[in-house]
C-alpha cells in the first residue's frame, strides 16, 4: 500500500484542522459558547449536526487515498509495483460494492437483469431471457427464497447496528457521568436522547448498507452495471468538498480584503469595493463557464502534467472550487467590510488606537474575533447552495469531471433513464435522497446557527 | 364548496373530448398546403456547398443544390445516374502530351483523364434577388458601397427577384471557389492532388487576394483559368484529372460540385452584407426541388418548393413494387418542409410518438436507449415493434449508412504500435478482449453489426458469413463467429511480453491511454465500459479526454495511443475505406490533411492499394481487396468495431421512407398524407385532465380550512 | 435624483472597463487566437496557413494592444483589444466565431427569453409574497412551523429535479402541454409549464425569506398596537406590514429585473426555448468565446442598471430615503 495525497485531499485535511482551530478559538469566548449552547440545546440542532457530521465523515474517509500493491510476478524484481487506480478507505469499508459490476441495468434488490439478453441453455440453444446477475444474492441456494433472505440479512445487520450504537452510547454515558462528576453538568443542555436516537439511526443505516449492500444491489445498477449505492456514496465526497472548499479557498482573501477595506478605509476601501463590484457584476454562470473552459484548454495543452485521469479530474475539481469561490467571495467581503467599519468605530478600538496599539494587533485581537460569526454564517449558508449548484453546473457541462462520481452527473444521466419503459428511477432516487438529506440537514442547521449568531434575525444583507 | 363540486362535472364533460390537441408544438399550416414536419439537432454551420461537409448540413444543402450526378433512389447496389446532365459524363484518357488514348489503353500510359459533362437545357435557378435586373438589364442589387444596401437586413427584404438558366460556367465557378483560400473548403487539398493545375489556381487566387485592400472582398474567379477546368460552351464543360481515378465520378455526385452562379457570389459580396449574415453560408441559391425560405437555426428551418424546378420524376418501377403508386410521378410530393430544432433526443422522440414529427429523425434515428424499449421488443424471431407501436402502424426503415466505428491504435506509438510479432499480439489480444457486440447491445441497443474487416456492408468487398469472419478474433462455430476466449487473449498478451498485464522485464503494470472527445457526464457509462474491457486481460486504462476539435487534432498529429473513430462513406467504393489504412495517407507522417489516423504503413498493403485504386470493380479487384483485408486483420491496427444499423421510424402517413446509404437529396421523394395525420394526432393526444382537476381540488381543499382557521384567529384576543 | 443617476452611471464606466479587461485577459491572453483557430478549424488537418486564414477572417490577426505598424489613432484602433473589447461599449458585438452576427441573434433571442423570464418573475414574486403573508397570518402556530419545514424541504431539492419530474408528468404522461419548443405566435402553450415549474421551485427560497422579513415587521410595536386597536389581520398585513417590509424585498428583487433579459440557462435548454439562456449554453458548449464575451458585457451592464434601479426604488418604497 502506498498512500497518495491528492491536492483536494490535502485541502480537506487543512480544512479540518482549520475548523477545529476555529471552533476552539470560538469556544474560548464565553459569549460564543452561549450561542453554540443555543444551537445545540435544540433537538433539531443536535440531530442535523450528527447527520451532517456523518456525511463529512464519509467524505473524509473517502479522501484517504492509497494505491494497492500488485503481487510480485518475478523474484528478480524486488521493487514493488502499484495499481494505477486509487483506492480510498471508504472503498475498503464498502467491501466488494466497487467490484460487483453487472452487465447493465438492474432493479434495486433484483436478482436479474433489467432487460432480456441472449442466453445459452445447457444444451447450447440460444434463448432470450433476463440474465441472472453475477453479484446479487449469490450466497443463497434457491433464488425463490430471496425475499426472506433479504429480511433475514436486514434483521442481522440492524441488530448489529443497534448493538454497535448501544456500545457507543454506553461509552459516551460513562464519559458523561465522569465528566459531570468533575465539572458541574456542562453538557446537560444537550438533548442527549435525541442525539442517541439520531446516532442509532445513522449507525443502523450504515451497517445495513454495508452488509446488505454487499449481498444485493440496494439501489440497483446503472447503465454500465455499477452499483448505484456505491456511486451515490462516492458522490458524498464531491458534494461535501465542493460545499466547503469553494468557500475555504477564497476565505483568506475575502477576510484580508474585507477587513482591510473596512479598517483602513480610503483608497484601499475604494480599491476593494471596485474589485468586488466588478467581479459580482459579471454573471456568475458565465464567469464559471468561461473559467472552466479555459482551464480545460490549459489541461489540454499541458497533458503531460497529469499522468492519471484522476489527477486531471482532481485538478479540474479544484479549479471549479476556486472559481466558485471567486464568484461567491464578493458577498462575504462586503459583509466583512461593513462589519469592520462598524467595529472600528467602537470605543475600545478607538481607545486601542489612542494607546498606540499596532494595526495588526488591533485587527487580530479586536476585529477578527468579532467578525467570526459572519464567516461562520456565510460558510454554512453557502454549503448547501454550492452542493445544489454543482448539480446544475454538471448539467451544463461545466461541473466536475465526468469521471468523478457526483450527484450532479447522476441526475444528469437519470434524465434519459426516466423516459425508459419501464422507468429507471433508482439512480435519480439514489442521488436525490442522499443529496436531499444532506442539503436539508445543512439548511436546518444553518437556520439555527444563523438564529443564534446573527444579531438581526433577517438575513437580507445591507446594500451599500 | 358545494358550488365548486357542482362545477367539476361540467369541466369534465366539456373538456373530456377536445377538438384540437393541447400539446401541438407545430405551427399551423395554410389550408391545402402539404407540409412535412421534421427536426434537426445541430444547427448547420455552413450552407455553402464549397465548405459544408457534414450530414447535418446535407439535410438542407442537398435539397437545394444539384451536383451533375445523383444516385438512383431505389437501385442497390448503388448506381449513379445523371441529375442535371444529359447523360453520364464521358471519360477520355490522355497521355502525358495531352494526346487522346483509346479506352483500352494500358493503365500506366494514361497521364490524364478528362471528364466531359453536358448539361440539360432549360434548368432554372430558384427566384433570388441576385438575379433581379432592371429594365436596362443592370443587376438591381449588385452594390458597390455599404450605403446602397443599408436598408436590407435579410435576404427576404429585397422586393424583386429574378432567375437565370443553369450553365456550365456555374459549375466551373464553384470548383474554382474551392481553390479560394478564403472559402476554407475541406476538400481543397484533395482536389489539388486530382484536378490538373488546381494548386496553381489556389496560388493565383491567394496572390491576388494579398493585393486587395480588404482581403475578404469579391474577386471574379472567371479571370483565373487552368488546364484542368475548361468551359466548352454554355452547356458543356470538362474536368481533367491527373492519371486514372475511376472513383472520381462519385465525386461528381457530391455537393462540392454543385453549380454556383457568379451573379450570386457577386451579390453576397456586396459591401456590408457579411456583417448582416447575408452570405452564401446563410442563404443558399440552387436549382433543386426546394429552396430555403426561412433560416432561423435557433428554432426552425423551412424549405419550400422551388417554383422554377425543372421536371423530375420518380423512378419507374414495376407494378409489383410497393413504390408503384409513385412510379414516374412528378417530384416533389410536398410543398413545404419545416425542420424544427431539437437538441435533445428525448423531447424529439416524444413529439414523434405523439405524431407531431413525421419521422423519428433525419440524419440520426434518435432511438436512444431512453426510447428503445417503447419501440422495440424481442419476439420469437428477433427484434419487433411493441404492440403500442404496431397499433400506431409505425413504419420501420433500416438505415444503410455504409459506416464503421472502430478503435484505432497509433502505429507510431512505442507501446501499442510497431510491426513486430510482439506488438501485433498485444493488439490482437486487446481486439479479442474488447467486445464490441456488448458495446452495441448496451449503448446502441443491439442496432449494429460487429465488424470483421474495414469494409462495411453495402460496399463491394464486404463478405457475409464464414467467408467474411475475422479468424484472428473469432472462431467459426455452429455457423456463427464466436469470439475467442479471454484466456486465449491473456495467452497472447503473455506472449506479447505482458503476462497478467505486467511488463515481464520491470514488473510495471501495463497502462494504456485512450483518447476521447467526451466531456458531458452522459459518456461516463461508456468510459466505465471501456475500462472494463481492458481490465478483462489485466490492462489498466486511463482516459485522456478533450473536446472534439482538439481530439481530432491530436489524433492527426499522431499524439495518441488508442482512440475511437468512425468513418462514413463519401461514395460506395471500398477504396473509400481502404485508403484509411494506406501508408502515404498517414496524417502524422505527411503533416497534411489526411485520413490514415492510425499511421498504419505496411508496404504490401500499400502496393495492393495502389493497384485497386485505379481499377474498376471486377472479381480480380475483389480478390486483391480480400488480400488487403487479411493483412489488416493480422496487423490489427484497428479493433474493427461495428457498423451501425439503426432503425428509423416513420409515422404511418409518410411514404417513400427508404433510406439511401450515400445520397442526401431524398426529401423530394417524401410523400405525406395530411388527413391521416390530423386524425391520428387527435387520437394520440387526448389530454389527461384528471390531475388538473385533482390539483384544483387540492387547492380548494387547502383554502377552506385556511379560511376557517383565519376566521378563528380573527376572533382571538391578544 | 437626475444628478444621482448620472453620477452612478459615470461610476459604472470604470467597472465596465474592469470587466472588459478581465474578459479580455481571460479570452485573448490565456486562450490565444491561435488556440481558438485550432479549436474551430478542427475538421481538417490544420496548417499554419489555415490558422492565418481563419484569423484574417475573424480579424484576430491584429496585435493585442498596440499596432506599431500603423500610425496615429490606428495604432490603437487596429488592435484586437480595440475591435473586440472596446467596441462592446457601443454595443457593437461583431460576429460569433461561427460567422454569425451576434447583435442580430441577441435581438431575436431576447423576446423568447423575456416571454419566459418576466412572467416567471412576476408570478413568482406575487405568489411568494402571498404565501409568506398567508404563513405570517398563523405566526407562532403549528401551521407556521409546518410551513417553514415545507419551505426548507422545497429549497433543498435540486432545481433539476423539479424540471425533470414536471416535464415527465405534465408533458409526457398527461399530454397537457407540448413537451418542448416555442412558437412566437402562440407562446403561452409552451411557457405555462416552465413558468409553473419555475414558480414552484422558487417558493421554498422566496417565501421563507419573505416570511422572515414580515416576521420582523410583525414583531414591532406598531404592528402590535394596530392589532390591539382592532385592525383586522388582513388590513394589518397589507396596509402595514407589507409596505414596511418592502425595502428588504426590493433589495433582492429589483437588482435581478434587468438580468431577466439574459434568460434562464437551464430552463430554456430543457424546454427548447430559443432565448438568450440557451444561446449562452450553446456558446459555452461550442466554445464560442465571441458570444460569451458579449454576454458577459451585457450581463455586467444589466447588473449595474439593476443596482441603480434598486437605489431608485428605495425612494419610491420609503419616502425617508433620499438619494444624494
Amino acid at each position: 500500500m502506498k498512500p497518495v495525497i491528492l491536492w483536494s485531499d490535502l485541502l480537506i485535511f487543512i480544512l479540518i484542522v482549520f475548523i477545529s482551530l476555529f471552533l476552539r478559538g470560538m469556544a474560548k469566548n464565553p459569549q460564543v459558547r452561549t450561542k453554540w449552547k443555543q444551537v445545540f440545546s435544540k433537538k433539531l440542532g443536535v440531530s442535523t449536526f450528527i447527520i451532517v457530521c456523518a456525511y463529512v465523515f464519509i467524505a473524509f474517509i473517502d479522501s484517504l487515498h492509497f494505491q494497492k500493491a500488485l503481487p510480485n510476478i518475478d523474484q528478480h524484481i524486488t521493487e514493488t509495483r502499484y495499481e494505477t487506480k486509487l483506492t480510498s478507505v471508504l472503498d475498503l469499508a464498502l467491501g466488494e460494492m466497487n467490484t460487483n459490476i453487472e452487465r447493465t441495468y438492474s432493479y434495486p434488490f433484483s436478482l436479474k437483469s433489467y432487460s432480456k439478453s441472449m442466453l445459452k441453455d445447457d444444451s447450447g440453444n440460444l434463448y432470450r431471457d433476463f440474465e441472472r446477475l453475477n453479484h446479487a444474492g449469490t450466497h443463497i441456494d434457491n433464488d425463490k427464497n430471496y425475499v426472506s433472505d433479504i429480511i433475514w440479512q436486514s434483521a442481522v445487520s440492524i441488530f448489529f447496528g443497534l448493538f454497535l450504537s448501544l456500545f457507543i452510547i454506553g461509552l459516551h454515558k460513562i464519559w458523561l457521568i465522569r465528566s459531570n462528576g468533575q465539572n458541574h453538568n456542562v453538557y446537560n443542555y444537550i438533548p442527549w436522547n435525541t442525539a442517541y436516537i439520531t446516532l442509532t439511526c445513522v449507525v443502523i443505516l450504515v451497517a445495513w448498507m454495508l452488509h446488505v449492500g454487499n449481498l444485493y444491489h440496494i439501489l440497483g445498477t446503472d447503465m454500465s452495471g455499477n452499483d448505484v449505492l456505491y456511486k451515490t456514496l462516492k458522490g458524498i465526497r464531491t458534494g461535501v468538498l465542493i460545499g466547503t472548499l469553494a468557500t475555504l479557498i477564497m476565505l483568506p482573501i475575502a477576510i484580508l480584503l474585507g477587513i482591510s477595506a473596512g479598517y483602513f478605509k480610503g483608497w484601499i476601501d475604494d480599491g476593494v469595493q471596485y474589485l468586488y463590484t466588478t467581479l459580482s457584476s459579471i454573471p456568475s454562470i458565465l464567469l464559471i463557464a468561461a473559467s472552466v473552459l479555459l482551464f480545460d484548454v490549459y489541461i489540454n495543452n499541458n497533458q503531460q502534467l497529469f499522468e492519471l485521469g484522476i489527477e486531471k479530474a482532481d485538478a479540474r475539481f479544484l479549479a471549479l472550487c476556486f472559481i466558485l469561490g471567486v464568484t461567491s467571495w464578493a458577498t462575504l467581503c462586503r459583509l466583512l467590510r461593513a462589519e469592520t467599519l462598524k467595529i472600528s468605530q467602537l470605543d475600545y478600538v478607538q481607545a486601542a488606537h489612542a494607546f498606540g496599539v499596532g494595526h495588526a494587533r488591533i485587527i487580530l485581537r479586536h476585529i477578527l474575533p468579532n467578525v467570526g460569526h459572519i464567516i461562520l454564517i456565510t460558510f454554512i449558508l453557502d454549503f448547501s447552495m454550492l452542493i445544489l449548484a454543482e448539480a446544475v453546473l454538471s448539467y451544463i457541462g461545466i461541473g466536475v469531471d465526468p469521471s468523478m462520481a457526483s450527484w450532479g452527473n447522476m441526475i444528469n444521466l437519470a434524465r434519459s433513464e426516466l423516459a425508459r419503459e419501464p422507468t429507471i428511477w433508482w439512480t435519480l432516487a439514489g442521488a436525490f435522497t442522499f443529496m436531499f438529506t444532506l442539503v436539508l440537514a445543512a439548511n436546518l442547521f444553518s437556520d439555527l446557527v444563523q438564529d443564534a449568531f446573527d444579531p438581526r434575525t433577517a438575513n437580507g444583507g445591507h446594500h451599500d | 364548496m358545494r358550488r365548486i363540486l357542482a362545477i367539476l362535472p361540467i369541466i369534465i364533460s366539456t373538456t373530456g373530448c377536445i377538438d384540437k390537441p393541447w400539446n401541438n408544438p407545430n405551427p399551423t399550416a395554410k389550408a391545402g398546403e402539404i407540409v412535412y414536419y421534421s427536426s434537426f439537432s445541430l444547427r448547420p454551420k455552413h450552407l455553402d456547398p464549397a465548405r459544408s461537409y457534414s450530414t447535418d448540413e446535407g439535410l438542407f444543402v442537398d435539397q437545394i443544390y444539384e451536383p451533375p450526378l445523383q444516385y438512383h433512389y431505389l437501385k442497390r447496389p448503388y448506381e449513379l445516374i445523371p441529375l442535371t446532365l444529359e447523360s453520364m459524363p464521358r471519360e477520355t484518357y490522355l497521355d502525358a502530351n495531352g494526346k487522346v488514348l483509346p479506352s483500352t489503353a494500358a493503365t500506366d500510359s494514361i497521364a490524364y483523364t478528362r471528364y466531359t459533362l453536358t448539361l440539360k437545357k432549360g434548368i432554372q435557378y430558384q427566384p433570388h434577388p441576385a438575379f433581379a435586373k432592371n429594365e436596362d438589364g443592370q443587376y438591381l442589387y449588385h452594390f458597390d458601397s455599404e450605403h446602397e444596401g443599408r436598408q436590407y437586413t435579410t435576404l427576404y427584404d429585397f422586393e424583386e427577384t429574378g432567375t437565370k438558366q443553369l450553365t456550365a460556367r456555374d459549375y466551373v465557378y464553384q470548383i474554382k471557389r474551392m481553390a479560394d483560400p478564403k472559402n476554407l473548403s475541406p476538400i481543397k487539398s484533395l482536389l489539388e492532388t486530382y484536378i490538373v493545375e488546381f494548386s496553381d489556381l489556389n496560388k493565383q487566387i491567394k496572390f491576388s487576394r494579398e493585393n486587395l485592400k480588404d482581403k475578404n472582398s469579391w474577386i471574379d474567379l472567371e479571370d483565373f483559368n487552368i488546364a484542368g477546368l475548361n468551359i466548352v460552351n454554355d452547356y458543356t464543360y470538362e474536368i481533367t484529372i491527373n492519371g486514372l481515378y475511376p472513383q472520381f465520378k462519385y465525386w461528381l455526385a457530391m455537393r462540392f460540385f454543385s453549380p454556383l452562379p457568379k451573379e450570386a457570389d457577386r451579390f453576397y459580396h456586396n459591401p456590408g452584407f457579411k456583417k448582416k449574415n447575408i452570405s452564401l453560408d446563410w442563404y443558399p441559391v440552387g436549382t433543386a426541388a426546394f429552396m430555403l425560405t426561412k433560416n432561423d437555426p435557433n428554432s426552425e428551418m423551412v424549405l419550400e418548393r422551388n417554383p422554377n424546378f425543372h421536371e423530375e420524376r420518380f423512378p419507374s418501377v414495376s407494378e409489383s413494387s410497393k413504390f408503384y403508386r409513385f412510379s414516374e410521378k412528378k417530384l416533389p410530393f410536398i410543398d413545404k418542409a419545416i425542420f424544427r430544432l431539437e437538441k435533445e433526443a428525448l423531447p424529439l422522440f416524444t413529439k414523434f410518438s405523439q405524431g407531431y414529427y413525421d419521422r423519428s429523425g433525419e440524419t440520426h434515428a434518435n432511438i436512444g436507449s431512453h426510447s428503445f424499449d417503447q419501440v422495440f421488443s424481442f419476439g420469437a424471431d428477433g427484434i419487433e415493434l411493441t404492440p403500442d407501436m404496431q397499433e400506431k402502424n409505425i413504419q420501420l426503415e433500416q438505415d444503410e449508412k455504409p459506416a464503421i466505428y472502430y478503435t484505432g491504435f497509433n502505429m507510431l506509438d512505442p507501446v501499442v504500435g510497431g510491426y513486430d510479432e510482439k506488438s501485433r499480439k498485444l493488439r490482437q489480444a486487446i481486439s479479442i478482449a474488447y467486445n464490441d457486440q456488448e458495446y452495441v447491445d448496451i449503448f446502441a441497443n443491439g442496432q449494429g453489426k460487429e465488424a470483421h474487416s474495414p469494409i462495411p456492408p453495402g460496399i463491394p468487398g464486404y463478405q457475409e458469413g464464414v467467408k467474411g469472419y475475422n479468424p484472428i478474433v473469432f472462431d467459426w462455430e455452429q455457423d456463427r463467429p464466436i469470439r475467442k476466449s479471454i484466456d486465449y487473449a491473456k495467452e497472447l498478451l503473455a506472449k506479447a511480453g505482458y503476462p497478467n498485464g505486467r511488463d515481464e522485464k520491470t514488473g510495471k503494470p501495463l497502462v494504456l491511454y485512450i483518447d476521447m472527445s467526451a466531456s458531458s457526464s452522459s459518456s461516463t457509462p461508456i468510459l466505465d465500459w471501456k475500462r472494463k474491457q481492458f481490465e478483462k486481460i489485466g490492462i489498466q486504462l486511463e482516459f485522456r479526454i478533450t473536446d472534439y476539435n482538439r481530439f481530432k487534432e491530436k489524433v492527426r498529429q499522431g499524439n495518441t495511443q488508442i482512440f475511437s473513430w468512425g468513418w462514413l462513406a463519401d461514395y460506395p467504393d471500398p477504396e473509400n475505406f481502404l485508403f484509411l489504412l494506406y501508408g502515404p495517407n498517414s496524417s502524422a507522417k505527411c503533416a497534411c490533411d489526411s485520413v490514415n489516423n492510425t499511421n498504419y504503413d505496411n508496404p504490401e498493403f500499400n502496393a495492393l492499394y495502389e493497384k485497386i485504386k485505379v481499377m474498376e470493380n471486377s472479381p480480380k479487384r475483389l480478390k486483391l481487396i480480400e488480400k488487403m483485408v487479411e493483412i489488416s486483420r493480422i496487423d490489427a491496427p484497428w479493433i474493427f468495431g461495428y457498423t451501425p444499423q439503426e432503425f428509423y421510424l416513420n409515422n404511418q402517413w409518410v411514404s417513400n421512407n427508404k433510406r439511401h446509404g450515400v445520397a442526401g437529396n431524398l426529401l423530394k421523394y417524401t410523400h405525406i398524407d395530411p388527413e391521416i395525420r390530423e386524425k391520428n394526432q387527435m387520437k394520440y393526444n387526448q389530454p389527461n385532465i384528471a390531475p388538473l382537476i385533482a390539483g384544483t381540488g387540492l387547492f380548494f381543499a387547502l383554502i377552506i380550512p385556511a379560511a376557517t382557521a383565519y376566521r378563528r384567529r380573527q376572533k382571538e384576543t391578544i | 435624483m437626475l444628478s444621482y443617476i448620472i453620477r452612478r452611471t459615470l461610476y459604472a464606466i470604470p467597472i465596465l472597463i474592469g470587466v472588459n479587461i478581465l474578459t479580455f485577459v481571460l479570452f485573448f491572453v490565456i486562450n490565444s487566437p491561435d488556440d481558438m483557430a485550432r479549436a474551430h478549424l478542427g475538421d481538417k488537418y490544420i496548417t499554419e496557413e489555415d490558422i492565418d486564414n481563419w484569423k484574417i477572417q475573424k480579424g484576430y490577426d491584429k496585435p493585442l494592444f498596440i499596432n506599431s505598424s500603423e500610425s496615429g489613432f490606428d495604432k490603437f484602433s487596429e488592435t484586437i483589444f480595440f475591435n473586440n473589447s472596446l467596441k462592446l461599449f457601443v454595443f457593437d458585438f461583431g460576429q460569433a466565431d461561427d460567422g454569425r452576427n451576434i447583435t442580430a441573434d441577441i435581438k431575436q433571442r431576447m423576446w423568447p427569453s423575456l416571454a419566459f423570464a418576466l412572467p416567471n418573475f412576476i408570478v413568482g414574486l406575487v405568489i411568494n409574497i402571498c404565501v409568506a403573508l398567508l404563513v405570517i397570518m398563523f405566526r407562532g402556530t403549528k401551521l407556521d412551523q409546518t410551513a417553514v419545514a415545507i419551505f426548507v424541504s422545497l429549497l433543498s431539492i435540486s432545481y433539476l429535479f423539479y424540471i425533470i419530474v414536471g416535464q415527465y408528468f405534465f408533458a409526457k404522461t398527461w399530454k397537457l402541454v407540448p413537451i418542448s419548443g416555442y412558437l412566437p405566435s402562440e407562446p403561452w402553450k409552451f411557457l405555462i409549464l416552465p413558468i409553473l415549474i419555475g414558480v414552484i421551485s422558487g417558493i421554498g427560497q422566496g417565501a421563507r425569506l419573505y416570511r422572515t422579513f414580515f416576521l420582523e415587521e410583525a414583531g414591532k410595536d406598531y404592528a402590535r398596537t394596530a392589532r390591539a386597536k382592532g385592525v383586522t389581520e388582513i388590513q394589518l398585513l397589507f396596509k402595514h406590514i407589507l409596505p414596511n417590509a418592502l425595502i428588504p424585498i426590493l433589495t433582492g428583487v429589483v437588482v435581478v429585473i434587468p438580468i431577466l433579459f439574459m434568460g434562464a440557462l437551464v430552463m430554456e435548454s430543457f424546454f427548447g426555448i430559443p432565448g438568450l439562456g440557451s444561446y449562452m449554453l450553446d456558446a459555452i458548449r461550442s466554445q464560442d468565446f465571441a458570444i460569451v464575451r458579449s454576454m458577459v458585457f451585457i450581463g455586467s451592464v444589466l447588473y449595474i442598471i439593476g443596482l441603480i434601479l434598486t437605489d431608485i426604488s428605495y425612494t419610491w418604497a420609503d419616502p425617508r430615503v433620499r438619494l444624494s
